[in-house]
């Protein structure tokens, strides 16, 4: 090792190590510190949501700022929340999963039927899930392994989860008997005032944050998503990624199945419905990137919150749906031309 | 020797003088000068990154040039856009063609310019017919106007390419590497086509790699290095091609190459492929790569070097053969068993198909090695981070902290976290793809002196580069490649650039 360029070399890396000493105390603190980072991005939805929640209080100050109201909020984002969960990890990867609300009104109907509900409360939780996985399984291997594209793979999925849906019902509303499940709805069962679907949510939401940002299988989704011939050249397992993302977001599904029969009482064909653009609409204004790479679970979570305030603040001032609506796509357009100000900001 | 400027009888088509053109980090053109005669074939000449392909950008009206000057037909001119170019008569054939195989070929022909009535409606069936009579003219009656393009072989797509810039009022016609595609009867029919068109008083600008199709066709040469003319309008004919090949080769920027150990490596092969070949890519193919070794493969663009890479990483499957990484027989198209046995690949295009762009260093350095920092899938970070940090400081990546986004970084520094990706992973044998490419000059010495570092320590490297002294100056070995094909292999100190130019260019296509 005598020659010129690695004595160049070598001194080059003591340089290096001296300019780094002063940072590295620091550092722990500072990767300690990213859980409670907020970006730019968390910070401007979390000041959206706030004057959403002013804006209520200004026009309906009663109505909105009761406490049954945040709870009936809570609830109801909460069974869209945990599809826009599993949808994110789709969206990261670089997929698109349509047959979401599907997969809910399938597993919904068949956790209900008769022969289901005889076996009680976890015979339901268990087909809900079961059903939302094995549609889940369907999209991935059709994706990964028939090398579908995710767009044309789920739409088929959502056709045929709806029908099967309604070959099972009828068309009719399939009542829920087993009253452990119904009774998570009771006011009875509020844990310190919080809805146990609130629960379930806040328990999935904390789960797939740590999953994206904590695990393996967090990272090889973003890799997937970021550059998948770069994932595959690195020796990732590209498909077998694809197909897990699916099954997750089929999980998910199942889940909110069963939250939404505890929350209506019931199983119905038209349960779900158009909940793939609530979730998606949700991931975009979160500031998940729709051709993959980027995303966030904290993002999706307040944009299914925002949406959900909307809503909320619409029905209490009694303005039409059709408005309700028109002020959800502006909401979408604005936060897009927002996120791509800041991305060409960071990139050039 | 002075460049012999015969007065030319009539007035020049084309004259570029002073042409400069700065990309970040590069200066691809700097005072380019270019003439081009009505009716003449003016080829181009000049290894890969000499500013050939700005050069005809700039005459496409692709490129703005920053300073310099463009004479049309005694007129000063400036291009603002390809169809600026294209009114003025200037055509461009890129090597990429520019085709959407999923139109017909006479949409394709009249694409942007078609017959219509009224204004806007296609006049469908005379699009067709005037097709026709250009593919007709061009010697090729057989190909129906009617076709979709993606449904033709890449040389009837070419012919589409040449039809639709005889459908403008053209006058000149730049060609760029026109025959790296085609068989050799098909180049007989473009040599036969070049010669209608300049004696109509069509001029031809003609890139190749090919000496002899110049001596051919070509009335005139122009060579370009590092970005400047170092000879305009050479007879084609008569200059030798040691001139040539000195012109070409004459270097301002001496790279600094570490040395190479007193001793030749030793040992058993690391890496080893027995009769390896890819149908239509590369001929069965048996090398050696031992511990410590550095070995290169030289050749142009499409003489399969990047092809045999990525079949020995098993990102393409081969047509027969096998690779052996430490005598154990890897199996075949498969990515993650070639990474298992300790193979890493440093890919030619770095951003497209190496860095996760949107993330930090670290995660681009240690997305191979998850599995290391992780119990059940769950990531230590700290340990992460920490072994990142080595990796990145032993390679001296600059910023020093890898907790910046990859992104950032530049060329040299992206590829060094390529680089520590597989020195994390604890690879036997790397396999490097341009490793230089968009890597700026003062940088190289460095990466060359890690790439050579790394062979000290054990690792066992096959280089791939069109760069002919990087080759020559970093390999021990060096394997010649024409056409898919090892036409050459000794140790590099027994070789010259000269010696390999001319085992590359020489000799027509491989029959």
């Amino acid at each position: 090792m005598t020659t010129p360029a690695s004595k160049a070399d070598q001194d080059g890396r003591e340089a290096a190590t001296v300019l780094a000493a002063p940072k590295e105390p620091s550092k722990p603190s500072s990767r300690r510190l990213t859980f409670f980072r907020a970006d730019t991005q968390t910070l401007s939805l979390l000041g959206v949501l706030i004057a959403l929640i002013v804006a209520g209080g200004i026009t309906k100050p009663d109505n909105f700022l009761a406490v049954d109201n945040f709870q009936l909020m809570i609830t109801q984002a909460s069974v869209i929340g945990v599809v826009t969960v599993g949808m994110t990890f789709v969206i990261i990867s670089g997929g698109i999963d349509l047959s979401v609300g599907a997969i809910v009104a399938l597993a919904s109907v068949w956790a209900t039927t008769v022969a289901t509900q005889e076996f009680g409360f976890w015979g339901i939780l268990f087909t809900a899930i079961l059903v939302g996985v094995a549609c889940g399984l369907v999209n991935g291997v059709l994706i990964a392994f028939g090398r579908m594209v995710p767009f044309i793979a789920t739409l088929a999925m959502l056709a045929s989860a709806r029908g099967l849906a309604l070959q099972i019902t009828d068309g009719s509303t399939q009542s829920v008997t087993v009253t452990s499940v119904v009774e998570l709805n009771y006011k009875d069962s509020y844990v310190l005032g919080i809805p146990p679907l609130a629960l379930i949510f806040a328990g999935v939401a904390v789960i797939g944050w740590l999953v994206l940002n904590r695990t393996t299988f967090g990272r090889r989704t973003v890799a997937v998503g970021g550059n998948d011939e770069a994932a595959r050249l690195a020796g990732i397992d590209v498909r077998r990624q694809r197909l897990y993302v699916y099954l997750l977001s089929g999980l998910c599904c199942g889940i909110a199945a069963f939250m939404l029969i505890a929350l209506t009482s019931s199983g119905q064909n038209t349960n779900g419905n158009l909940y793939e653009l609530d979730a998606i609409a949700a991931c975009i204004i979160g500031g998940t990137l729709l051709s993959g790479g980027r995303g966030t679970i904290v993002g999706a979570v307040l944009g299914v919150l925002i949406f959900q305030t909307i809503t909320n603040i619409f029905y209490l001032n009694n303005l039409e749906t059709a408005t309700q609506q028109i002020a959800k796509g502006a909401i979408i357009v604005v936060a897009v031309l927002v996120q791509n100000r800041t991305s060409r900001n960071q990139t050039t | 020797m002075a460049p012999e400027h015969d007065l030319p009888p009539q007035q020049p088509l084309l004259h570029m003088d002073g042409i400069t053109k700065s990309f970040p980090g590069v200066r691809a053109l700097d005072g380019v000068a270019l003439e081009v005669l009505p009716g003449e074939v003016h080829c181009l000449l000049g290894q890969n990154g000499a500013g050939k392909s700005t050069l005809i950008k700039v005459l496409a009206g692709v490129h703005q040039p920053d300073d310099g000057a463009i004479t049309w037909q005694g007129e000063q001119v400036t291009l603002r856009s390809p169809i600026a170019a294209m009114r003025l008569g200037i055509a461009t054939i890129y090597q990429e063609l520019d085709l959407v195989t999923h139109l017909s070929v006479a949409e394709n022909v009249f694409l942007g310019h078609e017959p219509t009535s009224a204004g806007f409606v296609v006049r469908g069936r005379e699009a067709k017919e005037r097709a026709a009579q250009l593919l007709k003219r061009l010697g090729h009656p057989e190909i129906d106007p009617g076709t979709l393009v993606g449904r033709l072989s890449a040389a009837h797509q070419q012919i589409v390419s040449m039809a639709r810039a005889l459908s403008h009022e053209v006058r000149l016609i730049v060609m760029d590497e026109p025959s790296a595609a085609l068989d050799p009867d098909e180049v007989e029919n473009l040599f036969r086509i070049v010669g209608d068109l300049t004696a109509d008083g069509v001029a031809v600008v003609y890139i190749s790699h090919r000496l002899e199709e110049i001596r051919r066709i070509g009335d005139r040469v122009t060579v370009l290095k590092d970005g400047r003319a170092v000879a305009v309008g050479l007879p084609a004919k008569t200059t030798p091609t040691s001139e040539v090949v000195s012109l070409m080769t004459g270097r301002n920027v001496e790279y600094v190459f570490p040395e190479r150990p007193a001793e030749a490596a030793a040992g058993k092969a690391l890496l080893k492929t027995e009769g390896l070949s890819r149908e239509g890519e590369f001929e069965p193919l048996d090398l050696e790569v031992r511990p410590g070794e550095i070995v290169g493969l030289a050749g142009l663009v499409g003489s399969g070097r990047s092809e045999i890479l990525e079949t020995i990483f098993g990102a393409r499957k081969a047509s027969s053969g096998r690779v052996l990484v430490d005598g154990e027989e890897l199996k075949p198209g498969s990515v993650r068993a070639a990474v298992r046995a300790g193979l890493g690949l440093a890919p030619e295009e770095r951003k497209h198909q190496a860095l996760l762009m949107l993330e930090s260093v670290t995660r681009n350095v240690s997305v191979s090695s998850m599995s290391r920092f992780s119990r059940s899938g769950w990531l230590d970070r700290r340990a992460e981070f920490t072994a990142a940090q080595k990796a990145v400081r032993e390679l001296s990546l600059r910023p020093d902290n890898p907790a910046v986004p990859v992104r950032t970084l530049s060329g040299g520094n992206q590829q060094k976290a390529v680089l520590a990706r597989w020195l994390l992973r604890g690879c036997k044998v790397l396999l490097l793809d341009e490793p230089t490419r968009g890597v700026d000059v003062g940088a190289r010495a460095e990466l060359y002196a890690v790439i050579r570092r790394l062979a000290d320590e054990g690792l066992g490297v096959l280089l791939v580069s069109s760069e002919v002294p990087e080759v020559l100056g970093l390999a021990d070995r060096v394997l010649v490649l024409r056409e898919g094909r090892v036409v050459h292999t000794s140790p590099a100190q027994e070789l010259d650039e000269h010696r390999v130019l001319d085992l590359v260019m020489e000799g027509s296509p491989a029959t």
